[in-house]
């Protein structure tokens, strides 16, 4: 029993990951960007949890920037994805302009609240 | 002749109404000259500049202070150094013509000549105030220590009419004519350099030009400032100009005299303000800093002997009047630098009493002359003259001889003066009463102008009276400044209590009921004082009447105690205890290495980003290569830098407001670019699809 379930497990992962191959490659673009970002993100938690949370609003504005351009890259994702049904008439530009313009006003607050 | 010239130096009343406080202005006196010698004589033997040896020796040759001896030898070279040597600059040569004229060093026929020339070519060549100034002032010195020289100065009315253009409709004027700031000091040094030209002038100037200048002055007099006690003095209009309010007076006063002395018509200015401008510099004192001094004295020099006006002060050596002493008041009336005045008379015309301020004591009252003294004395006063503070009002009347110069007093003098007497002190009594009835249990008379031994019992259910009658030596009612009634127990705890005047006598009652608590319920004895004063008071009196026993009650656990005395008096003038203020411990901050540990982590996953870039294989192959949308896309990516630089100097060291305003510019711009660019974009996708 044990053995099918991790039989079952490497086959479930070797179909992802041949089906993950597939996709373009400014896909993949945008989801290294997302590991990036949310491993920085983990990265200033753990020193946190390590020396204290002193200036708070130093944490705080440090991983919500990470977070914050991170859920926008997936928005960006999702509106690029060509098999996206919903976003089939918005052209991929426009997605990006919005990418960016969100990542101005993000980083400008999040700047203002490091301190 | 003799109608015109009585006219001319009839000396008039000249009737100026000055309304203010009353006070006292004395002339200059031995005072300020043994300050002279302390702040213009140099300890080491020499001046620092020409400029200082001029001020120095001039002031102290006004002051007729003979100290040349000792400083000649070394500013004679100075002088003769500066004079003979052809680089020397105008004002250089100006202080040291100065400084030749009270020192009369040898210089040589050679050394003239270069000198005048040099000037010559100043008075020529001058573009600023200050370069007409050194240079024709320079030829008025040459002119009056050197007799026989030929000074001309070419055309002297277009030099004139150069120096006027710097004047302004104000009365100011400028230094230069690139500088457009007006000053009052400019314009004292105008009127001297004017008055330079007009005398060493070969022909008469233009009377008109002459008029306007008379006109200018007139229009300064209206920019003058004064004081409450009637003092007038001119002063520079911005905040932060260089010469302060005496040395601008006295440069407007050095040329008004010289102009006036210059040139043969009349100047006529408000006598008012000439007395008041006197006032002014005398009321300084005596200055401490050696530039203020010198303009006091030489402002005063020049006001005491001038074409216009000369002014006359009064002033009294003393202001105090005993009525016990009868000794006259004297006044003396003399020019501002001490010197006798002419043939007048001075008349008390009121004595105003601060008690009753409509009617005078005395009226019109002539003071009589002392000719060994110079002094006018007032002996005799009338029998209701009593003790108190007054307002004595002096008119002085000019005397209607042929003077030879126009003397100007005010109309009337003002002066505080103060009457003290001997105050008699009548029955004064000290008892102790029964608090309800109000009989008197015992009453001891007491003689207040000697230590008594009275003794007294009391205890905290009766009170405590002390009367006694103050009269002045007219027989009126006295109240006085300071009466205090003073308790002292054992334990030198003190309580002072005010005796009050009413209209009949002064009396203060102790209430020992309502007292307790303030006397803190210490039982035991007091020692008595009793202190009576006053300005007009001669017999002021502090006097210990005796003691008195005290029977107060225990004192209950709320009442509060009575403050420890230290027994050295001074102690509460000694250091206090230390203040330990408590600041917020601040947090703990973690070590620097871990820190920068956690910096160098933090660029590890970038890295990673970086890396995984290059295996997917990314490119900038699309990127557009034609110039017409590679512009767009370069100015793009530029804007997005900008905007990300601009957070970082936001994070550095602007504020949110400027910050904004960059990023709201950034953003329209790279709305434009960023349109133009994506739509390019998008237009070449859109061929690549369709084709």
């Amino acid at each position: 029993m044990v053995k099918s379930t991790t039989k079952d497990a490497q086959d479930l992962f070797r179909s992802l990951r041949s089906a993950y191959v597939a996709t373009p490659t400014n896909l993949k673009l945008i989801d290294m960007y997302v590991c990036f970002a949310v491993f920085t993100a983990l990265i200033q938690v753990a020193y946190m949890a390590l020396v204290g949370s002193f200036p708070f609003n130093s944490f705080l504005s440090g991983v919500l920037s990470c977070i914050g351009t991170a859920v926008l890259a997936v928005c960006l994702r999702i509106q690029v994805n060509k098999e996206n049904k919903e976003f089939k008439d918005l052209a991929p530009e426009r997605a990006f302009a919005d990418f960016v313009l969100c990542n101005i006003v993000l980083h400008l607050i999040i700047i203002n609240f490091l301190g | 002749m003799m109608a015109g010239s009585g006219l001319r130096f009839l000396v008039l009343i000249l009737v100026v109404a000055i309304c203010g406080a009353a006070s006292v202005f004395q002339p200059i006196s031995d005072s300020h000259r043994s300050a002279a010698v302390d702040v213009f004589v140099p300890v080491d033997g020499s001046y620092k500049s020409l400029e200082e040896a001029y001020e120095a020796l001039k002031t102290l040759e006004l002051l007729g202070i003979d100290k040349k001896s000792d400083l000649s030898s070394a500013t004679c070279e100075n002088v003769v150094k500066v004079l003979g040597s052809s680089s020397s600059t105008l004002k250089d040569a100006f202080y040291a013509l100065s400084v030749n004229g009270i020192l009369k060093c040898k210089t040589g026929e050679a050394v003239l000549k270069d000198i005048v020339s040099q000037l010559q070519a100043g008075v020529k060549g001058a573009k600023s105030l200050l370069d007409f100034y050194y240079s024709v002032r320079g030829l008025v010195l040459v002119k009056e220590q050197f007799s026989g020289t030929d000074l001309s100065l070419g055309d002297a009315e277009a030099i004139f009419r150069s120096i006027k253009t710097l004047s302004q409709t104000d009365g100011r004027w400028r230094y230069s004519s690139n500088n457009a700031e007006s000053s009052t000091f400019a314009a004292g040094l105008a009127f001297e350099t004017l008055a330079g030209v007009i005398s060493l002038a070969p022909s008469e100037i233009d009377q008109s030009l002459i008029q306007t200048l008379k006109t200018g002055i007139q229009k300064l007099f209206d920019s003058i400032q004064k004081y409450d006690d009637g003092t007038f003095y001119f002063d520079e209009k911005s905040v932060d100009a260089t010469q302060g309010p005496i040395s601008t007076t006295a440069s407007v006063i050095r040329g008004l005299t010289s102009f006036a002395a210059s040139e043969s018509s009349e100047l006529n200015l408000p006598g008012d303000k000439i007395v008041g401008l006197a006032k002014f510099l005398l009321g300084v004192g005596i200055p401490g800093d050696a530039k203020d001094f010198f303009n006091q004295i030489d402002a005063l020099a020049c006001l005491e002997d001038n074409r216009f006006s000369v002014p006359l002060i009064l002033s009294l050596p003393s202001t105090v009047i005993s009525l016990t002493k009868k000794e006259p008041l004297k006044v003396k009336v003399s020019t501002v630098l001490g010197s006798k005045a002419p043939a007048l008379s001075v008349k008390l015309a009121q004595a105003l009493s601060s008690r009753s301020k409509d009617s005078s004591v005395i009226n019109s009252q002539e003071l009589k002359f002392d000719a060994d003294s110079a002094t006018y004395f007032l002996d005799s006063f009338p029998k209701n003259f009593d003790v108190g503070k007054y307002t004595f009002v002096f008119e002085i009347m000019l005397d209607d001889s042929a003077n030879e110069k126009v003397y100007i007093t005010e109309a009337q003098t003002k002066v505080p003066i103060a009457a003290t007497g001997v105050i008699s002190i009548e029955n004064a009594e000290i008892a102790v009463l029964d608090s309800d009835i109000g009989s008197v249990e015992s009453q001891k008379k007491l003689d207040l102008t000697k230590d008594g031994a009275v003794s007294l019992l009391a205890n905290h259910l009766q009170k405590l009276r002390l009367s006694f009658q103050l009269t002045t030596p007219l027989g009126h009612v006295f109240k006085p400044h300071q009466a205090f009634f003073k308790l002292k127990h054992e334990s030198q705890v003190e309580h002072i209590f005010l005796v009050k005047t009413s209209a009949k006598k002064s009396e203060l009652v102790l209430d020992f009921l309502g007292l307790v608590e303030k006397l803190y319920y210490l039982s035991g004895k007091y020692e008595i004082q009793l202190t009576i004063g006053d300005s007009s008071m001669e017999n002021s009196l502090l006097s210990n009447i005796g003691h008195i026993e005290l029977d107060l009650p225990e004192r209950p656990e709320k009442a509060p105690r009575p403050p420890v005395q230290s027994t050295e008096p001074y102690s509460r003038y000694g250091p206090k205890a230390e203040i330990s203020h408590i600041f917020r411990i601040p947090e703990k901050l973690p070590a620097k290495q871990l820190s920068l540990v956690f910096l160098g982590l933090i660029v590890l996953p970038f890295i990673g980003f970086l890396i995984g870039l290059m295996r997917l294989g990314v490119n900038i192959k699309s990127f557009p290569s034609s110039a017409g949308s590679a512009i767009p896309a370069l100015l793009f990516h530029g804007g997005i830098a900008a905007v990300l630089l601009l957070y970082v100097l936001f994070w550095w060291k602007l504020d949110l407001f400027t910050t904004l305003k960059g990023v709201s510019l950034l953003g329209v711009f790279l709305l434009f670019v960023g349109h133009r660019t994506l739509s390019q974009l998008a237009a070449a996708s859109n061929k690549l699809k369709s084709a």
